[in-house]
């Protein structure tokens, strides 16, 4: 594939196409283990949501 | 199941976490096809090569304009019916609407100046869409640095609501005023103007971008909902300590 005499032009627009998707990718997958670890720590410390305790109650 | 189901958060997250995963594979293949086409597509006989950066400008330029159309709906249904879900959707879409307006920025800038001789002009066309990412920062703002998060919400609802305005600006600027920018190519009178062996790799370049928006959005609506959630259960464990206290 022959890009041509504007190569660094294309080249660029992909690259900087491609950071900003890595970014995002990274910021939902690492936002989703964070706050599942968060989570996870406030039911490990016996914080349950209401829902969670109103159905504990009904049975 | 009725529809209204999905407006549960509880139902939403169980339907996204099946989803998700099948979405973002159909995801990774669309574009490998998509990238594999626009490799073998011949050059433009005005552009060039440089044609190969449409293949990510033109969409992201659509998905720009499309993000805000959703996050103005999700601030009807905020602002209307006070709806959580919606608001979590308008809050999870104006980071991706931010960052596909970037690239479509970027990528027309690089465009520009092996085609035009500049990388940018103060055209209607490039000034409504540098509008149009200004207001994303400003929503974004709104959603980050408001201390009661219902305020903050209903601000930035009342944004994208008003901001909507931009977006058939943006469409019809190309046509009202004189503009460096070309007019539209695809969806005019008389049909695409555009050859079949770059129209075709485009269409599977936007319909790749339009499934990232969407496992992009439904993930970040995922984290959102957590993150609400987070917030919750910390308050009632602070109210518990109080009370405890008292």
């Amino acid at each position: 594939m022959n890009l041509g005499a504007h190569a660094d032009f294309i080249v660029a627009s992909y690259a900087v196409t491609a950071f900003v998707i890595a970014a995002l990718v990274a910021w939902v997958t690492l936002d989703y283990s964070a706050q599942q670890r968060i989570l996870g720590d406030l039911e490990d410390h016996g914080v349950t949501r209401r829902s969670q305790r109103a159905g504990k109650d009904k049975r | 199941m009725p529809v209204i189901d999905l407006a549960n958060p509880t139902r939403f997250l169980s339907i996204i976490s099946r989803v998700l995963p099948w979405l973002a594979a159909a995801t990774v293949l669309l574009f490998a096809f998509g990238l594999a086409r626009v490799m073998t597509a011949p050059d433009d006989y005005q552009q060039g090569a440089t044609v190969k950066i449409m293949y990510l400008h033109v969409p992201t330029a659509w998905l720009s304009m499309m993000c805000w159309g959703v996050m103005s709906m999700a601030a009807l249904g905020t602002l209307v019916w006070r709806h959580p879900l919606a608001d979590v959707a308008g809050k999870a879409a104006a980071p991706i609407g931010a960052a596909f307006t970037f690239i479509c920025l970027i990528t027309g800038s690089l465009w520009g100046r092996p085609t035009w001789g500049t990388y940018w002009v103060w055209d209607a066309r490039l000034t409504s869409m540098l509008v149009l990412f200004l207001l994303y920062l400003g929503v974004l703002a709104l959603y980050w640095t408001a201390e009661d998060p219902g305020r903050g919400s209903r601000a930035a609802a009342i944004l994208a609501l008003v901001g909507a305005v931009n977006i058939p600006i943006i469409k019809f600027s190309v046509e009202y005023w004189n503009t460096l920018h070309q007019p539209a190519s695809l969806f005019r009178k008389g049909g695409s103007a555009i050859d079949p062996s770059i129209l075709i790799p485009l269409l599977i370049m936007a319909g790749a971008f339009t499934l990232l928006f969407f496992t992009l959005h439904f993930a970040a609506m995922r984290n959102e909902i957590l993150r609400r959630r987070v917030r919750s259960m910390r308050l009632m464990q602070a109210q518990e300590l109080a009370k405890a206290r008292s």
